[in-house]
């Protein structure tokens, strides 16, 4: 018995060690542990600089706004001392010095900026300061820091109100929750209470979004299953071939096959072409630019997806089980569902898992096929950023649809466990 | 069993015909997406090499398919070389907050590439990054990490990190333990997980669509506009072009895995 002798001897051996020899095997142990460490480092330090702190920023955008704060800052600094829960309008010296501020804006061609964001608080208010702003650039400054506010009700009667006076000192503020309430459909009410907007645009597409992925995921399941149960069971050197048509789509461009989807499904593509050839309709139909479109299309880019993790764990299923069950007296399709569907949860979910938090998050397809129709949360974010420039509330969508995604990873490793997804 | 059998052919016809209808379009004489009469009635006539011609007279492409593979190979390079070590320090078992760390390294395969693109926008700008090969290549490499850690991980399982104890002990210089030890032994993991790693970059558009300037223009990116802005059978070309390249990727790693099972099973 070599091994019983070895374990007693080792046993031996440690109780003897003295105390320099304990401290000299800990200081070897934490040696090694830092080689280990210093492996992984170089990536670390990397990944940190070149993706955690990219979303960092982004999560931080999300809160942050100081444009306003950047455009009126001594306004700002005079309004604080303005209640605005009060009645009254800011007092003259107050408006004084906006006044001021809003000529040298209008002479930089910045007063647009203030514009826009001063609008998104108070609809309507865009052209009351443009055009205010156009009216001051002709004036002199000394004139504004002593009559600018008379000018200015002069020019528009809304500065004599105080709503317009509110808004400005709201969006003064440099760390705001108000993109997070637009990205929500709320609003802050004149009494300061989280209200719903009248037109709920965002929350409807998280939805339409969580939809279209859930479709895509069951999509890809029903049709997944059946052929990776014929890959699984058809012999080594059948199912090696048939693998190629899986994993030759997979390793495809996704761009390319969002080309071919658009050659397919145009109206005078070849699906059209075929079904009327094949005298089942007269007139071709629109399916380009819809969400048929977006969800056909990311089906069948994330289909290979669903099949390799379940292919995977198919073909570890011994068979004798479902036999037994058979010989045992069960009938096929209650024995396939009981005894050998089970056995392929860790496969299915894993696939379910990976097309489920691709596909929410898809931006190139729908962006190509889907029109109008087909859009998802991820379609709004790049227009938010690159259209409309509203980078806090591109963030602020950004966060959420991130959110989200943990949450279902967390609900997934709850249910599931992640150590139990198997890939490829 | 003729259903099963049936259904399987029917999916793997979903799966490939999109791929398969493109080539002969792309040898459409006219400008259309779609078949034409004489195209179906098999005439010469209705089938040209223009569209293969115009990719590498127009110099957008021609600059579009350089751009694809410069950015793509440097950034292979950061993340295989970068990956692999990291990969083998994660499998040691003394490794310390070992799930923590792999979370985070695996976090860019995880996170929506909207999110990852308009994050960086906001931080490479920062930087002055955008509009740049290096911002690309960065944004890219990080990317492509995750797969090579996955990869050579799974090379590394069953790694014995005594024989490079031993490899040390006995003398050997860390350089020469790491290409004649380890290395043989990881192989296979290490160029998968390249590969894996320049397909991310080659395929990417989204990342490249915030952060590159019109000096970094890919093929995917050229595809985008393309689709998005006058469609033209170029298009069709440049992607059965790709479909071409993917085969091969697709030949390699099957080669190297079917290698890597006979060396396994003793035949090599």
């Amino acid at each position: 018995m070599p091994q019983f002798d070895l374990t007693t001897n080792s046993n031996k051996v440690r109780s003897v060690l003295t105390v320099e020899e304990m401290a000299q095997s800990r200081k070897i142990q934490r040696r090694r542990k830092l080689i280990a460490f210093a492996f992984v480092t170089p990536l670390l330090v990397f990944v940190m600089i070149a993706f955690i702190a990219p979303i960092g920023t982004m999560l931080y955008r999300s809160i942050y706004n100081p444009t306003v704060a950047q455009l009126i800052p001594d306004t700002l600094e005079a309004l604080s001392d303005w209640d605005e829960s009060s009645d009254a309008r800011p007092d003259d010296a107050v408006l004084n010095r906006f006044a001021v501020e809003l000529r040298q804006l209008a002479i930089d061609r910045d007063s647009g900026k203030l514009a826009g964001e001063i609008n998104s608080g108070l609809p309507g208010s865009s052209s009351v300061i443009k055009a205010t702003g156009r009216k001051m650039k002709k004036m002199d400054p000394a004139l504004l820091s002593s009559e600018g506010a008379s000018l200015l009700i002069a020019t528009k009667p809304q500065w004599q109100t105080v709503e317009i006076w509110r808004v400005i000192k709201k969006s003064g503020a440099i760390f705001t929750d108000s993109s997070y309430l637009t990205a929500l459909d709320l609003d802050r009410n004149s009494d300061d209470e989280i209200v719903p907007r009248d037109t709920q645009v965002y929350i409807q597409l998280y939805l339409k979004s969580l939809k279209i992925a859930l479709t895509i995921t069951l999509l890809t399941a029903l049709i997944g299953f059946p052929l990776s149960y014929y890959l699984a069971t058809a012999s080594p050197k059948t199912a090696n071939t048939l693998m190629v048509f899986v994993l030759l789509p997979f390793w495809t461009s996704l761009l390319v096959r969002t080309t071919s989807w658009i050659a397919l499904l145009q109206t005078n593509g070849v699906v059209n072409s075929v079904l009327q050839y094949l005298h089942a309709i007269s007139e071709p139909i629109e399916m380009l630019y819809t969400e048929f479109a977006t969800v056909i299309a990311m089906t069948h880019i994330l289909l290979p997806f669903m099949i390799l993790p379940l292919y995977s764990v198919m073909k570890g299923i011994d068979p004798s089980y479902l036999r037994a069950a058979m010989s045992l007296g069960a009938k096929p399709i209650p024995a396939f569902i009981r005894i050998y569907m089970p056995m392929t949860v860790p496969g299915l979910s894993a696939g379910a898992l990976l097309v489920f938090i691709i596909s929410i998050g898809y931006y190139i397809t729908p962006a190509l096929v889907g029109g109008t129709d087909g859009q998802m949360i991820s379609n709004i974010i790049a227009f938010h950023m690159k259209s409309s420039n509203n980078w806090e509330l591109a963030a602020a969508l950004g966060s959420l649809l991130l959110a989200l995604i943990l949450l279902i990873y967390w609900i997934y490793d709850r249910l599931v466990g992640v150590s139990n997804i198997k890939l490829g | 069993m003729h259903g099963l059998r049936l259904t399987a052919w029917a999916v793997l016809a979903f799966l490939m015909v999109p791929i398969l209808v493109i080539i002969p379009l792309s040898f459409n004489a006219e400008p259309y997406f779609t078949f034409t009469e004489g195209m179906l009635s098999l005439d010469a006539d209705a089938y040209s090499l223009e569209w293969y011609a115009e990719i590498f007279n127009n110099e957008k492409w021609l600059l579009a398919i350089k751009n694809s593979f410069f950015i793509g190979l440097c950034a292979t390079i950061i993340a295989t070389a970068l990956g692999t070590f990291a990969a083998i320090g994660l499998s040691n078992p003394v490794m310390p907050f070992q799930r923590v760390l792999m979370a985070m390294l695996l976090s860019p395969m995880i996170v929506p590439l909207i999110i990852t693109a308009a994050g960086m926008y906001f931080f490479y700008t920062q930087l002055g990054l955008s509009g740049t090969y290096l911002g690309v290549i960065l944004a890219h490499a990080a990317l492509g990490t995750p797969f090579v850690i996955i990869t050579v991980n799974a090379a590394l399982s069953g790694f014995d990190h005594s024989l490079m104890r031993a490899s040390l002990g006995l003398g050997a210089p860390p350089i020469y333990t790491f290409f004649n030890v380890i290395m043989p032994l990881i192989r296979p993991g290490v160029i998968s997980g390249a590969l894996f790693a320049f397909v991310t970059s080659f395929d990417e558009v989204v990342v490249i669509l915030f952060l590159a300037g019109p000096e970094q223009r890919t093929i995917p990116r050229q595809m985008f506009s393309g689709l998005r802005e006058q469609i033209n059978p170029t298009i069709l070309a440049v992607a059965v072009l790709l479909v071409v390249i993917s085969g091969l990727i697709l030949l390699t790693i099957e080669y190297i895995r079917a290698r890597g099972e006979r060396i396994r099973s003793g035949e090599i």
